[in-house]
């Protein structure tokens, strides 16, 4: 009989081919639901804390910075300012097909700012959209046509 | 507050990093680095009295929760064992659980492991951009990468960086990582190669991005007074702090933020404490090496501006003028740092270890002479968990601030 080392090499290194098919229903919450409802009416709606002043995008229960509840709820602006932006040239799976902009806007009236895809500019040659796309810039939300309550039932437009 | 345990690192181990390590299981590839830790503090597995497991997202590698596959293989059936996670910062959050560990008294000796395969599945980002809600932030194509690139651009448009500034802060990275045999990316190249790697998310290109590795760290930490003993010079940990913030990064951009995100304006707060703890006064001339958490290029300039190494928009400009060069006035990761290699589940503990090394005097062809302290940080979630970790070659730490 005859017997190998265990420090001797292995034939070629094998692999296991694996997939994850898992599915999952979130509760969204009470400050969502209000939140999704009002994209179906074509208005975004922000939460309000009066001890702070602070008005956020995404809603929030409570305020992080007086750690009290929002108690009241007020409708953004509908134009806004960019505070940050990037244009995707690259493919990434279970993304949307490049290229696509994307900002964080922070709309009118509102504290925070809420990341969304920008439409209608050409990217082409990405450092010229990028610098059409700088901070401070100004731009408008638009609604798709039947929105379903969804974060992509709208997107930013130049303004 | 009393004065905690001194604590220090006695011995370190790392695997090679690179796209894949077939020859091993996860597990298998976790046991590497603890023989060669233990190895290198000259310990045998009866003496480390606790293992904390540096793990951060499972979803890499696919098997769920795979710090309970490792334990025997960590040698720690029969101990206390915890995971620690808080993503890119993983492996910091996981040196700070066991520096407590030992600083607090309840354990004299401590081993932090942990291994990561990035390359299991094909498309890290598609398991990165997991790590938003699923109702605001992860329908809008954030990834880390994306998420990094908006950063960059507020910090381009706030200081006026170049692409090419980007550029040669990677090929400082690459140059350095040539005297590290555990580099993943390595090599001589130039401005131009950088900036004609092919785009991903505006400014960066693909050589402004972290390679996905696979391996695994391991760093040994004992009472001060026992790395004496086993050590012949021991790298004291003098300060340890960490901060986080929320996930919206909407929250830290504009005239209402409290901090700006693309200056990773949370780091300062974490850096202050840790110097308190070290006695450090002016980074610049007080520290000689710096290992900082640079999955992109990006991260360099907020980073280094936040550690206190010089004022707000001038990083970029001493970059360009070699300060952070292997012979400027402070090395910025000798190894190549993150850029080079990316184990995200230990690229924290990385950080440490070879922090640590310099201290320790056993960094090779990466050593810094006369390293009298040397800086560790780490970075995780939405660019929203920080950690510092000051490693001396004396103990030098003080209590904490109430």
């Amino acid at each position: 009989m005859s017997t190998a080392d265990s420090t001797t090499p292995a034939t070629a290194p094998r692999t296991v081919r694996d997939e994850w098919l898992i599915h999952y229903e979130y509760p969204i919450g009470e400050v969502a639901a209000r939140f999704f409802d009002a994209l179906k009416q074509r208005r975004i709606v922000a939460t309000h804390c009066s001890a702070s002043g602070m008005t956020y995008l995404p809603p929030r229960a409570y305020c992080e910075r007086s750690f009290e509840r929002c108690d009241s709820t007020v409708d953004a602006g509908l134009e806004g300012t960019i505070e940050a932006a990037t244009i995707v040239s690259a493919a990434f799976e279970n993304l949307p097909p490049p290229p696509y902009a994307i900002a964080y806007v922070r709309l009118d009236g509102v504290s925070t700012a809420m990341v969304n895809f920008v439409h209608g500019i050409d990217l082409s040659d990405v450092p010229a959209a990028a610098q059409r796309l700088r901070p401070g810039t100004r731009v408008r939300v638009a609604f798709v046509d039947q929105p379903q309550g969804r974060v992509t039932d709208f997107h930013y437009l130049l303004a | 507050m009393t004065v905690p345990c001194q604590v220090a690192v006695i011995g370190v181990g790392q695997t090679a990093y690179r796209s894949r390590h077939d020859d091993k299981t996860y597990a298998e590839l976790v046991q590497q680095a603890v023989v060669l830790a233990l190895d290198d503090a000259g310990l045998h597995p009866d003496e480390i009295d606790a293992v904390v497991f540096s793990m951060a997202q499972t979803t890499f590698m696919g098997v769920a929760d795979a710090d309970k596959w490792a334990v025997d293989h960590a040698w720690a059936r029969g101990k206390p064992f915890m995971r620690v996670n808080s993503g890119g910062a993983t492996g910091g959050s996981a040196l700070h659980a066991a520096h407590d560990h030992v600083a607090s008294g309840q354990y004299s000796t401590v081993l932090v492991v942990g291994a990561d395969r990035i390359t299991e599945t094909p498309d890290a980002q598609f398991v990165l951009n997991l790590i938003w809600d699923p109702l605001y932030e992860q329908q809008v194509a954030l990834n880390t990468v994306t998420m990094t690139a908006l950063g960059a651009q507020r910090y381009m448009h706030k200081y006026g960086t170049t692409e090419q500034q980007y550029a040669r802060v990677v090929v400082r990275g690459r140059r350095h990582a040539m005297n590290n045999p555990s580099a993943h990316l390595k090599g001589l190249i130039d401005v131009d190669a950088v900036m004609a790697s092919p785009r991903i998310s505006w400014p960066h290109k693909l050589f402004d991005i972290c390679p996905r590795s696979a391996g695994a760290a391991a760093v040994v930490l004992t009472r001060g007074d026992l790395a004496r003993e086993r050590c012949a010079r021991p790298a004291f940990i003098n300060g340890v702090s960490g901060v986080s913030n929320t996930v919206f990064m909407g929250d830290r951009m504009g005239p209402f933020a409290q901090t700006d995100f693309a200056e990773f304006g949370e780091l300062p707060l974490a850096a202050a404490e840790c110097y308190r703890q070290a006695g450090i006064t002016d980074p610049m001339r007080e520290v000689q090496i710096a290992e900082i958490y640079d999955a992109f290029s990006s991260f360099h300039f907020p980073q280094l501006e936040s550690l206190g190494f010089c004022a707000r928009g001038n990083a970029q400009f001493l970059s360009d003028d070699g300060a952070f060069d292997m012979d400027g006035q402070v090395a910025v990761n000798p190894s190549g740092g993150t850029l080079c290699a990316h184990p995200i589940g230990v690229t924290g503990l990385v950080r440490v270890a070879e922090a640590a090394r310099q201290v320790m005097q056993r960094a090779g062809a990466m050593q810094v002479p006369g390293v009298r302290n040397a800086l560790a940080t780490a970075a995780g979630g939405s660019s929203q968990f920080f950690t510092v970790t000051m490693l001396g070659d004396e103990p030098r730490r003080r209590a904490p601030s109430a």
